[in-house]
């Protein structure tokens, strides 16, 4: 579904390299989730997959399903089925919440030659999917993240992929700042979204995430590259032996 | 050339330019004040550019002799506040139009043609026509308020003498490229009264407006207009009102476009326990200029004041704001805010403010800010990366910077009809 080949990426405004060939293949349906140090270039990945500003890719190809992902404009990306969760989610102030999910519906529906929703339709659907998440229709009628705390702005992040119902998603850190029990919260509303279909990419520091969003494939990436990769057991030996052993094995400096 | 020397060729220019004009003809009071008008812009002079508060606005069109000329802009469009129940009453480039306005009888509600209203040697308008104008003048002088005192022709007089259910709504139309309109209003809201006034359309090429209020004690005026659209035209406006105790005085404008526009507020509180809100959202390109000058004075306790002014600009258009709030000694517990804030859409476009706070009581609140920005391309790249267009992005976060000033709007019904036109004109000047 998604190819991620030989990816090289600068800062632009530092001529700094930050990822030095990435490969990553993520099937239909997978969970890939991404470890790494801070600095290995983890959220750097995620930014250029959803075609922020100030990356510049100096080489390499990004495939979905046979289109070229790295020649799209980040709201075609979307509507291609990318979705980024951010790890701190932008407040916007005097946007509202609803009006901005349903502005963000219907653009990519009509992107993709859909019909938009009715304000009818639509409030049905969020209020329904609103509900599963324990989001509280008071936070709806509120502007964009705009006095929300940590764990309800990961919560509307996960409201938005389900109203969006993208084709792979991306989450930078969605625990981080979170609680046990918003994490488990969140995870929930990520299992739930799990259809066979639908892939993901959890980008983490922790092993406790994946405690509650079973990976197919873990990576360890370091200093731009992905270094290792295995299966859940390797999320296992991080969180018990930490990163310099494998960095080490595999002759990374740490 | 010496200060006086300059003032003495300002006079001299002046009493050139109103040479020949002549003062319209009423009852023995209203001459009175029109001639005391005159007097007091002879001895000010027109505004120039080296004047303090006219630096970063270019007088001379609205001073010469002939108003410049400006395209007549039809549109295909629903007029302003058309869906909400008003009466109506049409000025076409300044001059009254009875046919295309409704009959001026309603409860509560007296209403009456300027012109009508200083004929008659006993009005109740005779005690404030050009006497809030006089206080305006101080600490900053209006000659162009004064002139307009002197040499309406036109305008209405309206008094509340209880809660009028309908919006009494100004329209101003705007029919030959070389009008030069002055408007006078005279609006006295009884104690305990109510009213809503609308005020909507371009009014000429060049248009002089004098809007005077008296609000008595525990009244409330609410007041919205637009102004400017995509035409051509210059006006210079002033809203100039005395507040009594227990009261509400909220305003809000709309300016979309327009070559040069200046709007002037003047309010004093002098009534404790007094609220007072005044608000604008303006947004331009190109050779926009728009210049908001506003000055509250507290002169009672407890009054509460909010100055909250938006501007957008691209396109190499330039926004003024100057403002004060002037807390008087005795006027304790004063609350005063003000803001102004502009977004600029480009590296060509300006804004210039001059923040104020001027205060002499010692228990008061009051605070003043002023920004100048640009979009945040975070906000931006967020909404992109949930499929919003770059486009509608940009629109849907410069409403919601307009959004602070629309709020001060009660009447959901208004801000929803003014949201509509801001995203209308996004849509046509958007990028």
């Amino acid at each position: 579904m998604l190819e991620i080949k030989n990816l090289n990426v600068k800062l632009e405004e530092e001529d700094k390299q930050i990822l030095k060939g990435v490969n990553l293949t993520i099937g239909e349906g997978e969970v890939h989730a991404i470890m790494g140090p801070n600095g290995s270039g983890k959220s750097t990945t995620s930014y250029v997959l959803s075609g922020r500003d100030g990356y510049e890719v100096t080489d390499g190809t990004v495939m979905m399903d046979g289109e070229d992902v790295l020649a799209m404009e980040p709201e075609e990306r979307a509507a291609a089925g990318i979705f980024l969760a951010f790890q701190y989610p932008v407040e916007i102030p005097g946007v509202g919440n609803m009006t901005f999910l349903r502005t963000a519906v219907n653009a990519q529906r009509k992107a993709r030659g859909e019909n938009e929703l009715s304000a009818g339709e639509f409030l049905k659907i969020v209020r329904e999917k609103a509900k599963s998440l324990k989001i509280d229709a008071e936070m709806l009628k509120r502007p964009v993240n705009v006095g929300f705390s940590g764990g309800e702005k990961k919560r509307n992040e996960i409201l938005q992929m389900a109203m969006l119902e993208p084709k792979v998603c991306i989450l930078d850190e969605t625990d981080s700042g979170l609680d046990v029990d918003a994490m488990k919260l969140v995870a929930e509303g990520v299992n739930a979204l799990r259809d066979g279909k639908r892939s993901f990419v959890v980008i983490t520091h922790y092993q406790r995430l994946l405690d509650y969003i079973k990976p197919d494939v873990v990576h360890i990436m370091a200093a731009g590259r992905i270094v290792k990769s295995g299966g859940p057991e390797l999320a296992l030996e991080v969180e018990h032996n930490g990163y310099a052993d494998i960095l080490k094995a595999e002759g990374v400096e740490a | 050339m010496t200060r006086a020397q300059q003032l003495q060729r300002k006079l001299d220019a002046t009493a050139t330019r109103v040479q020949g004009m002549a003062l319209p003809q009423g009852a023995g009071w209203a001459n009175d004040a029109r001639q005391d008008a005159l007097s007091r812009l002879l001895s000010m002079g027109l505004p120039e550019g080296r004047d303090e508060y006219w630096r970063w606005t270019r007088p001379d069109t609205l001073t010469v002799q002939d108003a410049p000329q400006a395209a007549v802009f039809h549109v295909d469009e629903t007029p302003m506040f058309d869906a909400i129940d008003r009466l109506k009453i049409v000025f076409v480039d300044g001059v009254f139009d009875a046919e295309a306005s409704d009959d001026l009888t309603g409860e509560n509600l007296e209403v009456m043609r300027l012109s009508d209203a200083l004929a008659t040697d006993i009005h109740w308008a005779a005690e404030l026509y050009g006497k809030i104008e006089i206080k305006s003048q101080v600490p900053v002088q209006r000659p162009l308020a004064a002139m307009n005192t002197a040499f309406a022709t036109d305008g209405v007089v309206i008094r509340a003498t209880g809660k009028v259910a309908r919006p009494v709504n100004l329209i101003y139309l705007h029919g030959s490229e070389t009008s030069d309109a002055i408007l006078h209003h005279v609006i006295k809201l009884d104690a305990g009264a109510e009213l809503t006034v609308l005020e909507n359309g371009p009014a000429a090429a060049r248009f002089n407006k004098v809007m005077e209020i008296d609000v008595a004690d525990g009244a409330s005026f609410h007041h919205v207009r637009t102004q400017g659209r995509d035409h051509e035209r210059r006006a210079v406006t002033h809203l100039l009102a005395t507040i009594g105790k227990e009261s509400l005085f909220k305003s809000f404008t709309m300016t979309a476009n327009g070559v040069l526009t200046r709007n002037e507020v003047y309010l004093e509180i002098n009534g404790d326990d007094s609220m007072a809100h005044v608000a604008g959202a303006a947004m331009g390109d190109g050779a926009f200029h728009h210049d908001d000058t506003v000055f509250i004075t507290h002169d009672a306790e407890r009054g509460e004041s909010r100055q909250v002014f938006k501007k957008v600009l691209r396109n190499g258009a330039k926004g003024i704001f100057q403002g004060k709030i002037l807390v008087k000694d005795g006027a304790q517990k004063t609350d005063g805010y003000q803001i102004s804030q502009a977004l600029l859409l480009d590296e060509d476009s300006q804004f210039l403010a001059k923040p104020e706070l001027e205060i002499y009581a010692d228990d008061v609140i009051c605070s003043h800010g002023s920004t100048v920005g640009a979009i945040d391309e975070t906000a931006l790249f967020y909404m992109q990366s949930r499929g919003v267009g770059r486009k509608e992005a940009t629109n849907l976060l410069t409403l919601a910077f307009l959004n602070e000033a629309i709020e001060e709007i009660e009447d959901e019904a208004i801000s929803a009809d003014i949201l509509s036109r801001l995203e209308g004109w996004l849509s046509r000047h958007g990028r």
